[in-house]
């Protein structure tokens, strides 16, 4: 009986945490188009709904009604697997974000590390499906996506490290009050940058789309995908888009702290700021997408390796060296 | 505790039998992804055991990295239809008496280990370290790597740099007329250099190449 009531419990909070998630992914899907035409001097999506608000829900609507479309030449469990992995992973990594001290669903020692490890495992998915198909483009982008998210994860992770020296904990609630008294942008400002865009490349996001290069590759690794499964993989892209918005907010931007901690503003619960806070780097990423052109594949992986990896590293040494030297290291 | 039990046995069965399949499996695609499987499942062992740091660390390093890249190897070289006809060739069955030695030595050394460890306690003395049980163990982790062991530990990393730098030196060959892009020459182009702003005059046209 106890067992089931807990059971009960955490199944209730995690349909709780999940809805709100699976719908902000709809919106942020037409957010993404909105700013998109806007900076083009379109009108975007306008239509269906009030601003055109439901746009996706129509998509969403239009997907699950196509027929799914497997090749005879695939492989089958796999094909169908493939897209599943990708929107699981993307779902599960949000179990350990904070929304507030106490609002989260598992306050776990190493979050950040669990983060990590769900966003490396997100790869699979793409490598799966490009495999599965059993066609030339799919399998280019599959190759192209894995290389490029593995090259971009190396300079995430230490740009995490550079975070963590600050912090002294891999829990994502001490990140967030490590940054009680100054946001980690203002000292570590060059680390956001990068992180920024590490996460563009990461999430396969223009300009470094290279995997779903239509001009090149029809559509890469989504190319044999029709239906509810093509709109699955779109959902853990945009999912884990939205993650990683969170993660970049909660490692530089204080994450549910409330930017002035003054009376008017305390009163606003952390989770309104930490979404804000989303939604301004959601918002940027739409930007970058509609301003910067792709980049060609040479030049991402000089990018990646020669440029971002040494930088970071040596910020790594820049900041224990400080930390060291003016004896601010965190206590245990 | 019953819970704790079910999950045990629920991941420590999916890894057996993932372990086994890596070898059985024909296809060799299908392999690699049991392995996965296997460390997964290998993973959420170590983070029952309270072990989250190592559980996390295998999912990165393992999956997140060295399967990815077994994962490439295997696509690319096409290794199923090798695989195939290793079984079938005569040839072959030179490997399975060497694997089962292998396999029969790996075999006694672990149980050499496990029945040490097992018996006789004070062979694998840890007492030396520095571990308290307020710690997480990631910091207790970080101290006996980074405190009580830095030097041990800086020697590791300059061996494995050592063979990372020797296996790219072995493996890397300079291929004749291979056209290669100079980014330098790239980024320094200036506007002057590639647009010209000529006065046509009617009829007469210019001449590019000049």
């Amino acid at each position: 009986m106890e067992y089931l009531n807990i059971v009960f419990q955490e199944t209730y909070k995690i349909l709780f945490l999940l809805l709100p998630v699976l719908v902000s992914v709809a919106m942020i899907v037409w957010l993404d188009r909105r700013v998109w035409a806007f900076v083009q001097k379109r009108r975007g999506p306008n239509v269906v709904g009030p601003f055109g608000l439901l746009q996706s829900l129509a998509d969403a609507l239009k997907y699950i009604f196509k027929e799914i479309i497997i090749p005879a030449s695939s492989n089958k469990v796999i094909f169908i697997l493939a897209p599943i992995i990708t929107m699981t992973l993307a779902l599960t990594a949000w179990a350990v974000i904070p929304f507030s001290e106490s609002n989260v669903l598992a306050n776990i020692n190493v979050g950040i590390l669990y983060i990590f490890a769900v966003s490396s495992l997100g790869v699979y998915g793409i490598i799966m499906g490009g495999w599965a198909s059993n066609s030339k483009y799919p399998f280019l982008g599959a190759i192209r996506s894995a290389a490029q998210m593995v090259s971009y994860e190396v300079s995430i992770g230490i740009i995490i490290i550079n975070v963590l020296l600050c912090v002294g904990s891999l829990n994502l609630n001490d990140i967030v009050l490590a940054q009680q008294s100054m946001w980690f942008i203002i000292p570590l400002f060059p680390m956001f940058v990068i992180f920024f865009i590490s996460a563009l490349a990461e999430t396969n996001r223009p300009p470094f789309d290279l995997p779903e290069a239509e001009a090149e590759l029809v559509a890469g690794y989504q190319t044999e995908y029709s239906g509810m499964m093509y709109a699955m993989f779109w959902l853990g892209e945009y999912a884990n888009i939205l993650l990683m918005c969170a993660l970049g907010s909660i490692l530089f931007l204080g994450g549910w702290l409330s930017p002035i901690a003054l009376y008017p503003f305390n009163l606003i619960p952390g989770a309104i700021w930490l979404i804000f806070k989303i939604l301004f780097l959601f918002i940027l990423f739409a930007l970058v997408k509609a301003i910067v052109p792709r980049y060609r594949y040479d030049q991402l992986m000089r990018l990646g390796w020669k440029i971002f990896l040494p930088l970071s590293l040596t910020y790594v040494v820049l900041t224990a060296s400080f930390l060291f030297y003016f004896n601010l290291l965190p206590t245990i | 505790m019953i819970a704790h039990a079910i999950f045990f046995y629920f991941f420590s069965v999916i890894a057996v039998i993932s372990a086994i399949m890596v070898t059985v499996s024909k296809n060799t695609v299908h392999s690699v992804f049991f392995l996965i499987l296997d460390f997964i499942s290998i993973s959420c062992l170590f983070i029952m055991i309270g072990a989250e740091f190592l559980g996390m660390i295998m999912l990165i390093v393992y999956v997140g990295a060295v399967a990815v890249l077994f994962l490439f190897v295997v696509m690319m070289l096409n290794v199923a239809q090798q695989k195939n006809q290793w079984f079938i060739s005569k040839e072959s069955s030179g490997h399975i008496p060497v694997g089962l030695v292998i396999s029969v030595i790996i075999f006694f050394e672990l149980i050499i280990v496990i029945g040490g460890w097992k018996h006789k306690p004070e062979l694998f003395n840890p007492t030396n370290l520095s571990i308290t049980k307020e710690l997480t163990n990631t910091h207790s982790l970080g101290q006996v790597l980074y405190t009580d062991y830095i030097h041990v530990f800086q020697i590791s990393g300059m061996i494995l740099l050592i063979a990372m730098i020797g296996a790219i030196v072995l493996t890397f060959r300079q291929r004749e007329g291979v056209k290669k892009q100079s980014y330098l020459k790239q980024i320094s182009r200036e506007r002057t250099e590639g647009v010209e702003v000529l006065e046509v005059a009617s009829n007469k046209g210019v001449k590019i190449d000049d």
